[in-house]
């Protein structure tokens, strides 16, 4: 018999991790026909619009068509890491997302529940460490595939993944240097305030620097355009998956997809003000709140709530944004990749975080 | 001589590269305003809406009747002797009387007409050589089929009913 705490908590956890991956592999096909009509608008063309209402059906035709397909493994590929690359591809955004807290807290049965599936003190090294893992997929898929053009690609991946992480952890740093904490739930609740009087205390505007590397280096982390080099289909035809159809494509495919979700929840997490509510929301729970007399709890959980749509909207919002500069910008030729990690935003975001460590030393002391 | 550079230096605007980013970005925001909504689009719904294509379009060929459905063609072979891909077969022979009740006597008809449109390159040139008008291109451009043998066509196929040089609906 367990005891009635241990299946609460189990319950809970269950229920937020359910949340979590129904919002993000739900939200998944829904960005890929985004991205494709969003494309076709963009070019003057009406995109995918015979599946269903406005085309929505379309991503499931491609699973149907991608499930279908024969599985199909080079004969001289390495077996192994061959079908491991697109496992660790879909795996480790989906981890790292278990940190990003989605909310403060709920009252469930007069306990506080913290929106957030893992509660690490440590959660931004673990978010790093796991935001770090997505370049292996690539190694492993382009080295394992044997193929010269997937080598090409994996080179180029982790090379560049090498010159942004540098700039990206830095921008970090200097953030972390700010909140004093590596606890995502406390940087969220730092930046729930304002600063003279009206303007959010969102970390970019306390570190706007910081903010533009960080959000820079987050493209070049989710190799989308302008930094797809490892993809680069005109050059090396698609780079490191090459080799992968079917199903194996598909993984890789959303996997592309959740890094977005959740290089953009962290950029709203450290930057954005996280779940924190859009200035003037507050009056909407209170006013939600005396219209059917919640107590506390009742409160407290439409309060979650709207924090969970306002968490909501910011990641769209900047998968929004990661679209339309998909769809705006050329793939960056290779030296000027490198140039802008290593002679731009390393240099920036080292003088940055020298400006906020003094920053922060003069305001604390 | 030598080489002569034409490059020219990038000014500090465009080495900041955010503001023509943000040139880039507004313009596609545009579009995609345009296109989300007020529903611009280049593009023609094509099985639904067809393009419109000038009446000398040169598609699929026909061979015109008179008021009782006999063919014009009076299998002269010249339209065969003309073809530069060589894709027209005409088997001729005698017409008989009661099938030219008015008109023109014609004393010869084709027993089988085929083309093959997958050899045809639709130069026009069998319509131009034609002393009787019979073998005309219409404007349908619509071709494809299931297999090889489906694109020879024969004299049934091509006395189908005209309206001047479009299919009649």
């Amino acid at each position: 018999m367990m005891d009635n705490a241990l299946i609460f908590d189990l319950t809970m956890m269950m229920a937020k991790i359910l949340v979590i991956l129904a919002c993000t592999l739900g939200v998944v096909p829904v960005l890929v026909w985004f991205e494709r009509r969003g494309a076709a608008w963009m070019q003057r063309r009406v995109g995918p619009n015979r599946v269903g209402p406005f085309g929505l059906l379309q991503p499931l035709a491609d699973v149907i068509k991608f499930m279908f397909k024969e599985t199909f493994i080079p004969k001289n590929a390495n077996r192994f890491y061959y079908l491991m690359a697109p496992i660790i591809a879909l795996i480790a955004p989906l981890c790292a997302l278990a940190v990003i807290p989605f909310g403060s807290k709920v009252i469930v049965n007069g306990q506080e529940v913290l929106l957030q599936i893992a509660q690490m003190d440590t959660g931004v090294i673990f978010i790093l460490a796991f935001a770090g893992l997505e370049v292996y997929p690539v190694i492993l898929a382009g080295w394992a595939s044997r193929n010269k053009y997937s080598v090409l690609g994996a080179l180029r991946g982790s090379s560049q993944i090498v010159s942004y992480e540098i700039s990206m952890g830095l921008a970090l740093l200097s953030m972390l240097i700010v909140y004093g904490s590596f606890n995502p739930h406390e940087m969220v609740a730092w930046q729930n305030g304002t600063l003279f009087g009206w303007l959010p205390s969102w970390g970019v505007f306390v570190n706007p620097f910081g903010a533009l590397v960080f959000w820079i280096a987050t493209f070049a982390e989710t190799n989308r355009l302008p930094f797809d080099l490892p993809e680069g289909e005109s050059e090396i035809v698609a780079g490191y998956h090459l080799e992968y159809g079917g199903m194996k494509f598909a993984a890789f495919f959303m996997a592309e997809y959740v890094a977005m979700i959740m290089a953009s929840g962290l950029l709203v997490t450290l930057y954005f003000g996280g779940y924190n509510m859009f200035p003037g929301m507050e009056v909407l729970v209170n006013a939600i709140g005396a219209h059917f007399s919640f107590g506390e709890v009742g409160l407290q959980n439409t309060k979650a709530f709207f924090e969970f749509v306002s968490f909501f909207t910011k990641v769209a919002v900047f998968m929004f944004i990661m679209i339309w500069v998909r769809w705006t910008i050329p793939r960056f030729r290779f030296d000027q990749l490198m140039d802008l990690g290593w002679k731009i935003l390393f240099p920036l975001s080292l003088i940055n975080l020298v400006v906020v460590t003094l920053g922060v030393y003069y305001f604390n002391s | 001589m030598g080489t002569i550079n034409v490059s020219k230096k990038f000014t500090a605007k465009e080495k900041a590269y955010i503001p023509a980013l943000l040139v880039g970005l507004k313009i596609t925001m545009k579009r995609f305003i345009k296109g989300f909504f007020f529903r611009q689009h280049d593009t023609i719904m094509y099985p639904e809406k067809k393009r419109d294509y000038s009446d000398r379009f040169r598609g699929m060929h026909f061979i015109s009747v008179d008021k009782n459905k006999t063919e014009n063609c009076t299998a002269c072979y010249l339209c065969e002797t003309i073809c530069p891909a060589e894709c027209i077969h005409i088997v001729a022979d005698e017409r008989e009387d009661e099938n030219n009740p008015y008109g023109v006597k014609k004393e010869k008809k084709p027993v089988s007409f085929d083309i093959d449109a997958l050899r045809c390159c639709f130069c026009g040139f069998c319509e131009e050589a034609c002393p009787k008008d019979a073998i005309k291109l219409s404007t349908n451009y619509e071709l494809a089929v299931d297999s090889r043998d489906q694109a020879i066509y024969d004299l049934d196929h091509l006395k189908r009913d005209m309206n001047g040089r479009s299919e009649k609906k």
